[in-house]
């Protein structure tokens, strides 16, 4: 065992593993987390906590990861590249780990601009850091938990036990590339993988096979992102402006219907939506857990949390195993 | 080059309030080839200054200048020399922000102002269109990624690209930006050199950089002869 915390156990005892995330809030509110966090508990192996995800400040990652785990809860703590340099990022992830903290997703974190393109005013004028990319930061923690050395080359006694993770967006663009990517991602030590939203199950399964053939599924954990879909105009949207996501025009009809056996009541149409948008998460989950190499699924249900045990209780992933250390290490 | 921009009139304008003997010194460098600081934009702004103190009614003069390149104080030498003799009061450089530096340097008691915001080290892309280029990080690795420059065309200067922002070939911030990656990758195929970019490159040293403090570059063969002279 690498880090011991209960999603490698799981996923080290072969069961097909369940990530959920949680986004902390705009304040310093820690019972808005601790809310979510009793939404959610029991029904995943391990939370993220997103690190100012699209650049809004939030809560930080460490801070309501350690307060999810009052509620008996394991976070898997997003940190990106964005914020800080490798020194304020070792000093992080070492104070983490000090913390009990077991799991750790690397990824460059959108530009700072994206915080100011919805309704808020965000920090666009923000000086961002990107001293070391997504990648560069797998490598940083590998170094510090196997080889007991700081980046820059200083040894440390006591190492950080961590899973690291890292993201995969596996529809991007260049398609053609994006299988050489996650190949350097695990050469750089990446434990497990979640991947950005998966909706073309057709696209997806076609890149899986890719990196099956590469082997990288054996070497990694990966992990299907699945975002959940509310109604068909968030679909689209996601279609046509998120970058690494295409939604096949069937499911933005089937969603679109639903919403149009409602009439002219829209309180109602939201109700059909969402019932659908929990339909087609379901669906996607039974998909993806057919394809080589997925190993488990993230659900991503933004500012939603509340629809997860539901979702996962359908997929027929309850309850969630538990697995002992002994086992995970066997 | 050095591509720079011209600062709104109006704020270049409240730079010299005040003054009345005030001199618009251009360069005929970069800031000459990107249309913002040679010897036209040296007339027009300051014409235009005559003519906004003329509205006002204050009695000012507005001397006019260019010198073939800011950066060397050999060119600048003439200029200082002038400015002391007429008793200018106030100096607005239309030079990238080297010149600015310059010309205070040699300026002991002459206020200089900068007429113009320098923006990046770049290339014409089309009439009218520069790119920014290069970042002067001090180690060049434009032999890793087929000529083309990540530090200073991606957004995120990232090593091991592309991030999972890329759209079409553009950059996760929108617009025209192309995704400096895309454009790696697309020309490392073309050059069978692809495979080159599955090595993992580590994190790097930017004290090369800005980031290691104000950097100075010497020629040592050159101070040898100056030294003689």
């Amino acid at each position: 065992m690498k880090s011991g915390s209960n999603l490698e156990r799981v996923l080290a005892a072969g069961e097909f593993a369940v990530t959920a995330e949680l986004g902390p809030p705009m304040d310093c509110n820690g019972d808005v987390v601790l809310e979510k966090a009793r939404l959610l508990k029991s029904c995943a192996d391990a939370y993220n906590i997103t690190d100012n995800q699209t650049a809004v400040v939030r809560m930080s990652s460490i801070a309501s990861a350690v307060l999810i785990m009052q509620e008996g809860l394991e976070p898997v703590m997003q940190m990106t590249c964005r914020d800080r340099n490798r020194i304020a990022i070792q000093a992080d992830i070492l104070g983490a780990a000090a913390l009990g903290i077991r799991n750790c997703l690397c990824i460059a974190g959108d530009h700072q601009s994206f915080s100011a393109a919805g309704r808020l005013k965000g920090h666009p004028g923000a000086k961002n850091v990107y001293d070391v990319d997504s990648i560069q930061l797998v490598a940083i923690l590998k170094g510090l938990r196997d080889d007991g050395l700081q980046q820059g080359g200083d040894p440390i006694e006591c190492r950080p036990p961590l899973f690291v993770g890292a993201a995969w967006t596996p529809m991007g663009d260049p398609l053609e590339f994006r299988p050489i990517r996650l190949g350097k991602k695990v050469a750089a030590g990446a434990d497990f993988i979640q991947t950005q939203g998966v909706y073309d199950i057709d696209l997806f399964r076609m890149q899986m096979a890719k990196i099956v053939k590469m082997g990288l599924h054996e070497r990694t954990a990966v992990l299907a992102g699945i975002i959940v879909p509310k109604s068909g105009a968030m679909l689209k949207y996601m279609d046509s402006s998120v970058a690494g996501v295409t939604v096949p025009a069937a499911l933005i009809e089937r969603m679109n219907r639903a919403k149009d056996e409602a009439g002219d009541d829209k309180t109602q149409a939201r109700i059909n939506q969402e019932e659908e948008g929990v339909r087609i998460t379901v669906e996607l989950i039974e998909q993806v857990r057919e394809i080589e190499g997925v190993r488990g699924v993230h659900l991503q249900a933004i500012e939603w949390e509340k629809r997860v045990p539901e979702i996962v209780e359908r997929a027929g992933l309850l309850p969630r195993p538990v697995v002992s250390e002994e086992a995970g290490s066997s | 080059m050095i591509v720079a921009e011209q600062k709104p009139f109006g704020q270049v304008k409240e730079f010299v309030e005040g003054y009345r003997k005030i001199m618009v010194a251009g360069c005929g460098a970069c800031v000459t080839v990107c249309l913002v600081g040679g010897e036209a934009e040296v007339k027009v702004l300051a014409s235009g200054l005559r003519i906004a103190h003329l509205q006002e009614g204050k009695a000012t003069e507005v001397l006019e200048a260019c010198v073939t390149r800011q950066c060397e104080p050999e060119f600048n030498d003439p200029l200082v020399e002038r400015i002391r003799e007429e008793g200018v009061e106030a100096v607005i450089s239309l030079a990238c922000g080297v010149g600015v530096n310059l010309l205070a340097e040699a300026l002991e008691d002459v206020p200089v102002f900068p007429g113009v915001n320098t923006t990046f080290f770049g290339g014409v892309k089309e009439a009218g269109t520069w790119l920014e280029l290069c970042a002067g990080c001090g180690e060049c690795i434009l032999h890793l990624t087929g000529g083309i420059c990540p530090v200073a065309r991606c957004a995120k200067s990232i090593m091991n690209g592309p991030c999972g922002g890329t759209n079409d070939g553009k950059c996760e911030l929108g617009g025209e930006t192309a995704c400096a990656w895309a454009l790696i990758i697309e020309r490392m195929s073309r050059l069978g050199t692809l495979g080159q970019l599955e090595t993992v490159q580590p994190a790097r040293d930017w004290s090369t950089g800005h980031y290691g403090g104000p950097r100075r570059m010497t020629v040592e063969a050159v101070q040898a002869v100056a030294k003689e002279e």
